[in-house]
């Protein structure tokens, strides 16, 4: 392991990326990469990836019958004797 | 000097508004995951109220409230269509069983969306599908070179980002990988919380999602070159 960031190798500044980004700091400050463009492209796309992620919306619908099969399969259930519900979900 | 542009979201579900299909590179102002809640409306709370208390009318509007976000979260969580109907179905039918359970302790859109990743989160335990990807191994750095990963500076991503195209190279994830970057980069949820649900250690969470968002950067950037224009 090299001691002085900036002395980094990629291979190390890429190891260590994970904690270093789950760490909120601003990895776009980490010595290795005044030195690095391909680290600092390497960042750039990974911001970009994430960014993009979080402007994803839950545009799809899903298909018009999904409803009837619910109200069926909720028919069904109070029709006949009451299932046994495992309580998988934390209580709100 | 650029700052990172890494979310430090909220824990929580997320809300989207609609939007374009192109997502933006980044953006500075506050995630709108935590400043739009599922149920706007003050009548809302009424409508939950009377589903509570057995109204038929009443969970039927809370499924067309809440069945976009559902559905696609099943949907994103698994990356089969024939699935995410399943399993949002079971999702509601879990939801008419519990709904009198519901205390208000958090919001109910977080609440429904809990219950929905239990559901799927099961659905794949019961499946034997880990739930936490094998470590890939990245092709190896040439010595004392960048690894394959980094690429060249010349292929590295535009500013925006075809929304189906993401959603396309999220789909093709590996399992694992897929739950870790849908549950942290598009839910919100936070390592802790993932690693929690997936039974995973929290520096397995980080990984997997550092995994996941390398294998999203090659795949998008061989997007335009699959995508030839009609």
């Amino acid at each position: 392991m090299t001691e002085d960031p900036s002395k980094m190798t990629c291979q190390q500044f890429q190891d260590q990326l994970p904690e270093l980004i789950a760490s909120g700091d601003n990895v776009a400050s980490h010595p290795h990469l005044q030195s690095c463009a391909l680290c600092r492209a390497l960042l750039s796309d990974l911001e970009i990836i994430a960014a993009a992620a979080r402007q994803l919306f839950p545009i799809v619908e899903p298909p018009d019958d999904l409803w009837e099969h619910i109200e069926s399969a909720l028919k069904a259930e109070e029709s006949s004797p009451g299932p046994v519900v495992k309580d998988s979900t934390e209580q709100g | 000097m650029p700052q990172s542009q890494f979310p430090t979201h909220p824990p929580g579900p997320s809300s989207h508004p609609p939007s374009g299909d192109t997502v933006p590179a980044s953006q500075n102002s506050p995630s709108p995951r935590s400043l739009s809640p599922v149920l706007p409306n003050p009548g809302d709370a009424d409508v939950l109220s009377r589903a509570q208390a057995g109204d038929h009318q009443a969970f039927a509007q809370l499924y067309f409230l809440h069945k976009r976000r559902i559905y696609s979260l099943c949907l994103r969580m698994v990356g089969n269509v024939a699935e995410a109907e399943d399993l949002t179905q079971e999702a509601f039918l879990q939801l008419h069983r519990k709904i009198a359970t519901f205390r208000g302790d958090s919001a109910f859109s977080t609440w429904l969306h809990r219950l929905a990743i239990n559901v799927v989160l099961m659905h794949l335990r019961k499946k034997g599908l880990p739930l936490v990807s094998l470590d890939e191994a990245m092709e190896p750095a040439s010595e004392g070179g960048p690894g394959r990963s980094f690429g060249a500076p010349d292929l590295t991503l535009s500013g925006s980002i075809d929304r189906l195209a993401l959603e396309r190279a999220v789909a093709d994830l590996p399992a694992g990988y897929r739950l870790t970057f849908v549950l942290h980069d598009i839910e919100g949820y936070e390592h802790n919380e993932i690693a929690s649900m997936l039974e995973c250690s929290i520096g397995n969470s980080k990984s997997q999602l550092h995994k996941a968002r390398l294998k999203l950067r090659d795949a998008l950037r061989a997007f335009p070159r699959q995508e030839a224009p009609q």
